[in-house]
């Protein structure tokens, strides 16, 4: 596998220097390497780095949190399931950049209405993930724990919450996924500053070069939140077998 | 307490459901008394986890009532499932003192008590482990372990050996004599096993179904305190055969119900 991908490395570095591509569009690798490495010398890539970062953290925490809470709520009580589905399942497919005008008429251009749209993005994938870990919960484990004298707070905090973590935590997945892939999109649209406006200022100006290194640098982000994901997700729910 | 007993009169429950009515139990009435081992047998579908159920608080009767006279206070009530009860997020530790933990005992106090009846079944060693890391058999000791270290004054339990082979469960039944006669709970045991209700109960109640009654009440030639070991007893096949009789025209019929 990283053979196979260091290969095809060699070969877009050899076909972009003897010229057989364009090397405006596809700079040979090497380049984007050393322009990385002077952007963070030198360039403002660190502070859109935490800027971004910054969106999408409080954009996650607002959003993903709200997102199960709502959730457990909805599990836990059937009148509020049934008063809010509709709404959820009504607004979820909708493409949240499509909302994003509204976002910026209701507030404003600045910081408010980007961290709005990630949170919006983030809280969808949360709230029916969290609805459907409670919903999963055994019926056999329900009535054990009424058996036994479960209720209210004991039966939130030793069945309900537990019990549904583990797709909770695919919840987030999906929510700092999705809300990454916006915080990006949003950026392009309307920042200044932040990797999507980096890369949209790089194109403007053809520094492809820029362009795929802040590329690169979304990537090692979106791995490196998976893998703190996950690792998150072993850590959490040592009851999961291996399967 | 020679006087306080589950009372049961006249109960009766019905499902409503798109298809129709159906009626899961009419008109049954039995006695159980305190300390006493009854078990109840019937084919699939008569009832059973429905009567079950309504004796444990889960369902409400719509006909007929269940009392608990001479108790006093409202006796505890405790069930044990079939298979897949322990919740798979907590240890065996946690699991068994989980009764407990919801009456209100202190952390320290519901882990030694809990402690200490694992370690009376033999599996001290696996109180930090999940249940996903035990056999079915473990499990479902296990999970017989979180009903009694709770003390119920009525053990409602739901085919507990069910899921496992003919082996694990010759020793579980063992195990379960010994526990039920160290506290001496009610128990209600419902199976579909006749040699099973015949060795561990005092009583047998033959159920059929639909609409689910109570058919014949036989007493299990075994005193007490029951020995196992040679599980024969001159009677034991007659009543066997005669509870079968008793149930084999419906087994018949559910089968050709379902092969139509």
């Amino acid at each position: 596998m990283a053979a196979f991908a260091l290969g095809w490395l060699a070969l877009w570095e050899l076909a972009a220097r003897a010229g057989w591509i364009s090397r405006l569009f596809f700079p040979p690798p090497t380049t984007i390497l050393l322009t990385l490495g002077r952007m963070l010398v030198t360039g403002n890539l660190a502070p859109a780095l935490a800027l971004t970062l910054y969106r999408l953290a409080l954009g996650v925490a607002i959003g993903a949190g709200s997102g199960a809470l709502l959730g457990w709520l909805m599990g836990s009580s059937r009148s509020v399931r049934l008063a809010l589905d509709p709404i959820v399942t009504a607004l979820h497919p909708l493409p949240k950049l499509a909302i994003f005008p509204i976002f910026l008429v209701l507030l404003g251009i600045g910081e408010a209405s980007k961290v709005a749209l990630v949170a919006l993005t983030a809280f969808f994938p949360m709230v029916i993930n969290t609805l459907a870990g409670v919903q999963q919960i055994d019926t056999t484990h329900w009535e054990a724990a009424a058996n036994y004298g479960a209720r209210g707070r004991a039966l939130l905090q030793r069945i309900i919450l537990p019990g549904s973590l583990p797709l909770v935590l695919v919840g987030l997945r999906l929510a700092v996924n999705g809300a990454l892939m916006v915080t990006i999109a949003v950026e392009m649209l309307s920042a200044r500053e932040g990797l999507g406006a980096l890369i949209w200022l790089a194109w403007q100006t053809l520094r492809t070069e820029e362009l795929y290194a802040v590329l690169l640098v979304i990537g090692v982000l979106g791995l490196a939140s998976n893998s703190l994901l996950e690792l998150t997700s072993q850590r959490l729910l040592p009851w999961k077998g291996e399967t | 307490m020679s006087e306080s007993a589950l009372l049961v009169n006249h109960l009766a429950k019905t499902y409503v459901s798109p298809r129709g009515t159906v009626t899961a139990l009419a008109d049954v009435s039995f006695r159980v008394a305190a300390g006493e081992f009854v078990a109840l047998v019937g084919p699939s579908g008569c009832g059973k986890s429905t009567l079950l159920r309504l004796l444990g608080g889960q369902l409400a009767p719509e006909q007929g009532a269940i009392e608990f006279p001479g108790w006093p206070r409202p006796p505890k009530r405790r069930l044990v499932f079939q298979e897949h009860s322990l919740f798979p997020w907590m240890t065996v530790l946690d699991n068994v003192a989980f009764g407990l933990e919801m009456e209100g005992v202190a952390r320290q106090e519901r882990r030694a008590q809990a402690m200490a009846q694992l370690t009376v079944m033999g599996l001290a060693d696996f109180a930090r482990h999940y249940p996903h890391e035990l056999s079915g058999g473990m499990r479902q000791r296990a999970a017989i372990a979180r009903a009694f270290v709770t003390q119920p004054d009525i053990l409602l339990m739901d085919e507990p050996l069910r899921a496992l082979d003919a082996q694990m469960r010759l020793v579980i039944q063992d195990e379960l004599l010994s526990l039920w006669e160290s506290t001496r709970p009610m128990v209600f045991y419902i199976t579909h096993d006749i040699e099973e209700a015949l060795l561990l109960a005092d009583r047998v109640l033959v159920m059929s179904g639909q609409p689910g009654r109570i058919r014949e009440e036989i007493p299990s030639p075994f005193g007490r305190p029951r020995d196992l070991t040679g599980r024969t007893h001159p009677e034991i096949e007659d009543l066997k055969w005669h509870i079968w009789t008793l149930l084999e025209q419906e087994v018949k019929r559910l089968l050709q119900v379902k092969s139509k």
